[in-house]
């Protein structure tokens, strides 16, 4: 369970300084699923960022499941992140270099997997999000659509108990955002992962059991239901992919 | 996967990776270029003085130069009888030892008899002056009246009565002339020379009238072994032709002790004493010995000897330990700078993947391990082409093996006191005739290669580093960060 207490972020560039973040409380239950909206510059990524544990804030406590991410030393804070949390990229941020499998791969490296079972789990993750066929394939060989799920796969491949997603549609056409979501909310629903995703996109935000609308560093509104997945509803829905008026996977 | 992602980024960045590999290689290539070529400089020298001073000759012992007295300077003299006969043919040697100043040959046991010395072996330098030819009386004739017989003279007088004809046709002939300890001709003036016809002295002809002779003056004179010719009246017989070990003869003549000695009337003396020391890295420890228990001496060792070296050796020689050490510190100084900087500026292009792998729960340090491994491979790349270049380099100034030449104690000026004896470039001896044409070769040892080894590794740690540290203190927020 995340417990988020007066989360305060701010940014010194010269004289100046920003506050993105103000005082943020915020209560996440294990299992949740949690849209965070708002308008561009208003603080979504930066309270992801403290989530997630990628960086700290400058006041305040992040505590997940009775640890402070952050206080903890940076070493324990990374193994922390190796273990428990799997982000997804809006640009998916794969390695252009190396493959599909090789990409996914990396999120075992920091475990300690050794390198045959990796390849096997990679390549078990990749074919969970579809793309059995294309495990030798780099970046550039994929398409968007393919390209986010090989970072979905990668995010998923450790097991984690947190699946963080920042824009995971944004790069993507429509058909293909459907495509994502539903595969997401799938694979939420199918893991029971405590799930938070950052939006812009109010139909991806109104289909949420929760939202949290963010602006200038504040949460000024947090909505409960009104989507297709409660939180108590894992694994009980059925055809969850038209769910977003996009085409079924 | 290190290995892996270490491959692929390699290979996308082959342009990048190649100009910090060429850097770097440019860079090895010119240190191991100029270190092998100072190397075959410092051969080259090392057979100049060999071949000057006699090989394993460690120092050499000369008498203090004084300054010559009030009225004592002496120039050659030569005396010829006047004859009435109307054509005369004179010959007559000068013979003068080389710098003038000689030692006494009981110095030799005492220079061996000091600390640290294995051997020593005493030589006599001459310089042998032949005037030959014949004079013709000239006529003495008084104008409008009966001559007068005159004394001719060379040039023929003049006034009255003028002396018509007569003149004078002389040839002056200079050689070198050493006198050899024949006990002892490991050390000494015939020790770098190579007996190609007849043979040496053996050590029971001390006093015999024999001698060996330079295949270059052999030449010049058309002797042969068993051809004589004479000094100062004193006929010798050739018993063998010799030729340096490397570049031109500076003796002429080689004659046993003995007979060099009765030929310049210093009985008892030499001008020279050849050092062997017993730890050739006690050398100036040796010669402080000897200078301090010997009064009157100086001392010259090789490095004293080396210093004295001119011409194109010399030049070349300081350029390379000059210009192309700086300028190797110089090239790889900035193949080092250049190498960090483009490490540091691909890290800067690589943020969000090194963010993203923070984000994945990858620790500082593998990232660093990372990027210090690419810059190592990129190091390496550049250390493998450095060395080939720098090897190709030096294989072709030996192939072509330039002709540099060293002039010993050139400049009038000559060594203090310095090395007298056989091409020993004592004060007084012509300067041309201590010319030597080496040619240069550029040897790489395998310290050289460690080096430039050691060079690689250092450059691709240096630029590894500077990049590491970059990506280390990235944060994983960075991974986010930048899409915005």
């Amino acid at each position: 369970m995340y417990r988020l207490t007066g989360v305060t972020k701010r940014y010194t560039r010269g004289k100046e300084t920003v506050e993105a973040l103000r005082g943020i409380d915020l209560t996440i239950e294990d299992g949740d699923q949690l849209v965070i909206q708002g308008p561009t510059g208003g603080g979504k990524s930066t309270l992801l960022q403290m989530i997630g544990g990628l960086d700290r804030p400058s006041a305040g406590h992040v505590e997940l499941d009775g640890v402070d991410l952050a206080t903890i030393g940076e070493a324990k804070l990374t193994r922390l992140r190796a273990e428990k949390i799997g982000i997804i990229f809006q640009a998916f941020n794969l390695i252009p270099t190396l493959t599909a499998q090789e990409n996914v791969e990396t999120a075992l490296v920091p475990l300690g997997v050794k390198p045959a079972e990796r390849r096997e789990r990679a390549a078990e993750a990749l074919r969970s999000v579809g793309l059995g066929e294309r495990l030798g394939h780099v970046p550039t060989e994929l398409s968007g659509g393919q390209q986010q799920r090989v970072a979905i796969a990668r995010a998923l491949v450790k097991k984690p108990k947190v699946l963080l997603a920042d824009e995971p549609t944004g790069n993507l056409d429509e058909g293909t955002r459907d495509d994502i979501m539903a595969l997401l909310e799938g694979l939420w629903r199918e893991h029971g992962l405590t799930f938070v995703m950052v939006t812009h996109d109010s139909s991806i935000a109104r289909r949420a059991p929760r939202v949290a609308t963010i602006e200038a560093g504040r949460i000024t509104l947090t909505e409960q239901g009104g989507g297709p997945y409660a939180r108590q509803a894992h694994g009980t829905r059925e055809q969850p992919y038209v769910q977003y008026g996009g085409r079924a996977r | 996967m290190f290995g892996i992602y270490l491959k692929r980024e390699l290979g996308r960045r082959k342009k990048a990776a190649l100009v910090v590999a060429l850097g770097l290689a440019l860079g090895i290539a010119l240190v191991i270029t100029v270190s092998s070529v100072s190397a075959g400089m410092t051969q080259a020298q090392d057979k100049v003085l060999k071949s000057l001073y006699g090989l394993g000759t460690d120092m050499t012992v000369t008498k203090a130069q004084t300054a010559p007295k009030a009225g004592s300077a002496q120039g050659p003299n030569f005396k010829f009888d006047a004859k009435s006969s109307g054509k005369t043919s004179q010959s007559s040697d000068r013979v003068m030892t080389q710098g003038g100043q000689a030692l006494k040959s009981a110095l030799v046991e005492k220079v061996a008899a000091q600390k640290g010395v294995a051997s020593a072996v005493g030589a006599l330098s001459l310089n042998v002056t032949k005037v030959d030819g014949s004079f013709t009386r000239g006529k003495a004739q008084s104008s409008g009246s009966s001559g007068t017989s005159g004394q001719g003279g060379p040039g023929g007088g003049t006034g009255q009565p003028q002396v018509q004809g007569g003149g004078a046709d002389f040839n002056v002939n200079s050689y070198s002339v050493a006198g050899v300890d024949v006990t002892d001709q490991e050390l000494g003036p015939l020790a770098t020379m190579k007996i190609t016809s007849g043979r040496t002295f053996t050590a029971t002809q001390t006093d015999a009238k024999v001698a060996v002779i330079s295949k270059s003056y052999a030449k010049s004179k058309k002797y042969k072994v068993g051809s004589a010719f004479k000094i100062s009246g004193t006929k010798y017989t050739v018993i063998g032709v010799a030729t340096p070990d490397s570049g031109e003869s500076t003796t002429d003549v080689y004659l046993p002790l003995k007979q060099a000695q009765t030929l310049a009337d210093s009985k008892n003396k030499v001008t020279t004493i050849y050092v062997k020391a017993t730890d050739s890295k006690r050398i100036a420890a040796v010669k402080k010995e000897i200078q301090a228990n010997i009064s009157g001496t100086t001392v010259t060792t090789s490095s004293d000897l080396a210093s004295t070296v001119s011409g194109s050796l010399s030049t070349a020689s300081s350029l390379a330990a000059g210009v192309g050490k700086w300028l190797s510190v110089a090239v790889l100084a900035a193949a080092f700078l250049v190498a960090a900087l483009l490490t540091s500026s691909a890290v800067s292009r690589r943020v969000r993947e090194f963010g993203t792998l923070k984000a994945l729960g990858w620790p500082s340090r593998n990232v660093t391990r990372q990027v210090v491994g690419e810059s190592m491979v990129n190091g390496l790349i550049g250390g493998g082409l450095g060395i080939a270049l720098g090897l190709a380099a030096a294989y072709t100034v030996t192939a072509i093996s330039p002709k540099l030449t060293a002039q010993l104690g050139s400049g009038g000026g000559g060594m203090g006191g310095g090395m007298g004896g056989p091409g020993g470039g004592g004060p007084g001896q012509q300067s041309a005739a201590n010319k030597l044409e080496i040619a240069l070769t550029a040897p790489v040892s395998l310290t050289t290669i460690a080096l430039a080894v050691g060079l690689a590794v250092t450059g691709g740690l240096i630029a590894g580093a500077m990049g590491g540290w970059r990506a280390s203190r990235m944060r994983p927020a960075d991974a986010l960060r930048s899409v915005a």
